[in-house]
């Protein structure tokens, strides 16, 4: 017998199961998430070719024991003020180079943000959470006053001006401009900071 | 008028089933734009600190993972409880991490390697002595830059 009416139409019943499998396998087997942390860049191995002095005065020391204590500049100091210690720190300007420096221009502090060092030590035993905290604190204190000066310049947050600058969706032409003052602020308060190889603290072990 | 035929009664029609293939493509293709592969099942506990001052990892393509935490519950047995690397999808020493950063790196494109990033997914509990290993075998292969992975949130949590 002769077909009538152009040939049979194909059911797509079993459409919408195939991709609602296709779709489960999808949900499964992948991650939305993207991570975020903090970036830090390691000391190269090869030390530096001449011997720098510098002066006590410009490094703020923090050590961690084992248990969690925090040691600032060979005193006892509680996690909580880390941050302000080290703003005061940083933003000392001692030796009166430092136009846009706030502190309190102690002698006995350090010089001028770009010379100012934090060095930083913990113990093997300390826990990774607490080191976490300590760096989070620093990397805080330093953004604080990054952020300060950007409001003083161009009324925005240094922090949001470089998520912006790094962020692959910018625009060049935005991008251009933006590189040109994040280089600014960084280059006002430059991130020193030093993380010596881990050694046992002797005083602080317990016998 | 016979036209104007008189529904029965508590028939309603049935509802067009027709779209429902489209709007389900559309979910799929939606979650296959914005999500990555699992690249590793993790054999670790991994719960990450928490930390305010984060920055996003940007571009996948130039990450490496390292993740270290104690083994799982399963791995136990066999691995203990002391906190352990985890390299791909295996168990490895301090000493091997310079070769999977070396052996990774080469696999990456030309103009990739010189900006690869080592992302540390390290649980909260590790010990320092550990990291720093870690860290000293990064320096010796020359990967300087480094992300510890954490959440976004108060920092002062991880001292719980």
């Amino acid at each position: 017998m002769p077909r009538r009416g152009g040939p049979p139409e194909v059911n797509a019943g079993s459409m919408a199961d195939i991709a609602f499998l296709l779709l489960i396998f999808f949900l499964v087997t992948t991650t939305i998430e993207t991570d975020a942390g903090l970036d830090r860049m390691l000391p190269p191995m090869e030390p530096p070719e001449d011997n720098v002095v510098i002066k006590q005065k410009n490094i703020f020391t923090v050590n961690i024991n084992k248990d969690g204590q925090l040691l600032v500049e060979e005193e006892l100091l509680d996690l909580k003020q880390l941050r302000e210690r080290t703003i005061a720190f940083l933003d000392n300007g001692g030796d009166r180079t430092c136009n846009y420096c706030k502190g309190a221009k102690d002698e006995s502090s350090s010089d001028n943000p770009t010379k100012a060092i934090i060095s930083l030590k913990n113990d093997r035993e300390t826990e990774y959470g607490t080191y976490i905290t300590v760096q989070n604190e620093l990397v805080g204190a330093y953004n604080d006053l990054r952020n300060r000066e950007a409001q003083r310049l161009y009324g925005a947050d240094f922090t949001d001006m470089e998520a912006e600058y790094l962020n692959p969706e910018t625009p060049s032409s935005v991008r251009e401009d933006l590189k040109e003052k994040v280089r600014k602020i960084q280059e006002l308060f430059p991130q020193k900071l030093s993380e010596a190889e881990t050694q046992l603290v002797t005083n602080n072990i317990k016998i | 008028m016979a036209k104007f035929n008189k529904k029965k009664d508590g028939d309603l029609p049935a509802v067009s089933t027709a779209s429902l293939p489209d709007i389900v493509f559309m979910l799929l293709f939606f979650f296959m734009t914005v999500t990555v592969m699992k690249d590793s099942s993790l054999m670790v506990d991994n719960v990450l600190p928490n930390a305010s001052e984060v920055k996003k990892l940007e571009k996948k393509d130039r990450v490496l993972y390292i993740y270290v935490g104690k083994p799982t519950r399963e791995y136990q047995k066999v691995f203990g409880t002391e906190p352990k690397i985890q390299l791909n999808d295996k168990f490895a020493s301090v000493s091997e991490v310079g070769d999977f950063i070396l052996m990774e790196r080469a696999k990456k494109p030309q103009e990739l390697q010189n900006v690869l990033t080592t992302a540390l997914k390290v649980d909260k509990n590790a010990n320092m002595g550990l990291i720093s290993d870690i860290k000293q075998e990064l320096r010796k292969v020359n990967a300087l830059k480094v992300n510890y992975t954490t959440f976004e949130g108060d920092a002062f949590r991880n001292l719980q």
